[in-house]
């Protein structure tokens, strides 16, 4: 028979149960699921991202992967990109961005511009910790503040990462071979061209006064 | 150990000493000839201070601690940590100074008044939420001697002040201009006044075994042990404890806590009659409500649970005053843990419950404490009493919860 007012008991056994339970249970860490967060901090999923940042190889200088040709610029929806194309001392447009500014706090994270972009030189960085006393400067991120070496990438996202290097290299892979194949094709021309110049002239030798085909052709 | 027992009457009497002999002093430096009745005028005035101050003082404290053990152990009954942050500079004693920081941050809010409020009543309301709320713990027995004030009428007069609340709360909710407030007022209104019938009719059990309306003497009528270990509190009697019970719930209902926080009710009513209030006076009214809950849980200590009387004889030696503070924190904790476990109640099952279960059940409540009194208190009294409160509970239980079949001819008016 089931009194009145048992369910409010049974009720208080489970409060009751989840308090001490809360304090004395081995599976401690499995109730308290609050992350004590400036102590202890989220593992990320490797497929995090927050904003975009540029990619280098080796000097942040020298090695920086974008050519500057604004497709980001004119992708990006929220438009939070700004690009100046960088010049040389002689004033001609050379492929190196002079500035390259996101604003973060405009910056939807969408990614696109890491889709469209052709040379492989803007990814998403999984950065959460950006909020700053000021709503403007702070929040505008210049050149310096995005480049981030390929190490750093692979070490956020290792297997999209990876799968960047690899097309790289497949891309240069190709590139030199195609450079080889060129180079072959030049020297094999020029090697014919230089047999063809010594038939002629030892042609010429043999028959001076007669005038020769090749010669018209040319 | 009579020491610890006597520390705050003694520390009082120190006091007083202390400015009577300053006084003594000053007139024979000075030369002054004081009147004859001015040292025990004045020693009355001072002695009055000490007890305002120290009943001012302890409930601040324990309004600071409760605020935050709540939370804490509301947040350990829903598995979370809850505050364990704010402490002492760089030491967080597991967030003991949230109080502070709350205070804080009410203190410094701005005080917003609505346009279309009426001014006076608004500011009124919280200072007659607050003024009842710091007079009830005056007539407590907080020790052995320790009772602020003596009334041989101190039941009575605790009820007639904690009746002033309700006043408040109305003039809250029709100033603020808001129909939220006024709906969490009405609610108050109704919820209030139907349950202070039964937590005084449950009050007046015990003033009826005990043949008086002070608390000190009730108090009193608890001492001693039947079979030399088992306590003479008022509640481990059938009649007693189905009143306490009752005045718990009664408790409950007058404090706005959970389950009876309608008047609040956050998911209905923004805060009902809170709703307009910011500041400095919201943080007053909550203050009410806390010190009002604690008074309410002092009486239910002094009436059912023996008040300063120890438990068990051989604790005797621990001083009363702390038996009286232990037992309101066990009271206290259990009105968390209430808070925790069961949801709000619905309007019309609240009335419901006030005036179909815990009016009849108190006045049954007052028939078997009268049967137990006449009936010579032994192991017949228990008996009957027993069954004097048992078959009124079954019967009512089976009458007012069991669910009714509603749904075959209920009709929604406007969707035909």
């Amino acid at each position: 028979m089931n009194l009145p007012g048992s369910g409010i008991i049974k009720g208080m056994a489970v409060t009751a149960l989840n308090m001490i339970g809360s304090y004395f249970d081995r599976a401690h860490a499995k109730r308290l699921t609050t992350e004590q967060y400036p102590e202890e901090r989220p593992t990320l999923v490797e497929t995090s991202r927050s904003f975009p940042f540029l990619v280098f190889d080796g000097d942040p200088e020298a090695g920086i992967r974008c050519v500057a040709c604004k497709i980001c610029e004119k992708e990006c929806p929220p438009q939070c990109i700004y690009i100046v194309q960088d010049k040389d001392a002689n004033g001609k447009a050379i492929r190196r961005p002079r500035v390259f500014d996101i604003d973060i706090s405009v910056c939807m994270g969408c990614q696109i511009c890491v889709e469209v972009c052709p040379f492989e030189s803007i990814r998403m960085d999984n950065i959460y910790e950006v909020s700053s006393y000021n709503r403007f400067a702070p929040l505008v991120l210049h050149k310096e503040q995005l480049l981030k070496s390929n190490a750093y990438y692979n070490q956020i996202h290792p297997t999209e990462a990876a799968e960047t290097d690899a097309r790289i290299e497949a891309a240069r892979i190709k590139k030199a071979a195609a450079a080889k194949a060129t180079a072959e094709k030049v020297a094999a021309a020029k090697a014919a061209a230089a047999k063809a110049a010594e038939e002629k002239a030892a042609a010429e030798k043999a028959a001076p006064e007669k005038p020769s085909q090749p010669e018209q052709n040319a | 150990m009579n020491f610890l027992e006597n520390l705050p009457l003694a520390a009082k009497k120190l006091i007083l000493d202390a400015v009577e002999w300053v006084c003594n002093w000053l007139c024979a430096k000075t030369g002054i000839k004081l009147p004859d009745w001015a040292m025990p005028a004045l020693l009355t005035l001072v002695s009055i201070l000490i007890v305002i101050v120290t009943i001012i003082a302890v409930f601040m404290v324990m309004f600071a601690l409760m605020s935050v053990f709540e939370r804490k152990i509301l947040a350990r009954m829903q598995n979370r940590y809850g505050p364990n942050r704010v402490g002492f500079f760089r030491w967080r004693l597991c967030g003991l100074f949230q109080p502070v920081a709350d205070g804080i941050k009410m203190l410094t809010k701005e005080d917003i008044v609505p346009r279309g409020a009426d001014k006076i009543v608004h500011f009124l309301a919280p200072i007659a939420m607050v003024a009842p709320a710091l007079v009830l713990p005056v007539i407590l027995p907080y020790g052995r001697g320790m009772v602020p004030i003596e009334l041989s009428t101190g039941i009575l007069f605790f009820f007639a002040m904690g009746a002033g609340t309700e006043l408040a709360v109305f003039m809250a909710g029709w100033s603020s201009n808001n129909k939220y407030s006024v709906m969490g007022a009405m609610r108050a209104i109704a919820q209030m006044i139907s349950y202070e019938l039964p937590l005084v009719m449950s009050a007046v059990v015990v003033a009826l075994v005990a043949g008086t309306l002070s608390p000190n003497g009730i108090v009193e009528a608890q001492a001693g042990y039947s079979f030399g270990i088992i306590p003479k509190w008022f509640v481990l009697t059938p009649w007693g404890f189905v009143a306490c019970l009752l005045f718990y719930i009664g408790a409950l209902a007058e404090s706005n806590r959970c389950p009876f926080d309608l008047p609040e009710g956050e998911s209905e009513l923004v805060a009902g009659h809170l709703t307009e209030y910011s500041g400095f006076k919201y943080a007053i009214f909550f203050m009410a409500e806390y010190v009002g809950m604690f008074a309410i849980n002092g009486l239910l200590v002094t009436l059912f649970l023996g008040g300063y009387q120890s438990p068990l004889p051989f604790l005797e030696w621990i001083p009363s005053w702390c038996w009286f503070f232990g037992k309101l924190a066990c009271v206290a904790f259990s009105m968390v843990w209430v808070r925790a476990t069961l949801p709000r109640f619905r309007i019309d099952q609240m009335m419901q419950f006030a005036w179909k279960f815990m009016l009849p059940m108190s006045f049954a409540a007052l028939i078997a404490a009268a049967t137990w009194y006449y009936a010579g208190r032994g192991p017949a009294a228990w008996g009957i009493s027993a069954l004097i409160v048992g078959v009124p509970y079954l019967v009512l239980g089976r009458l007012c919860f069991t669910r009714r079949h509603a749904a075959d001819n209920r009709r929604y008016l406007y969707s035909e």
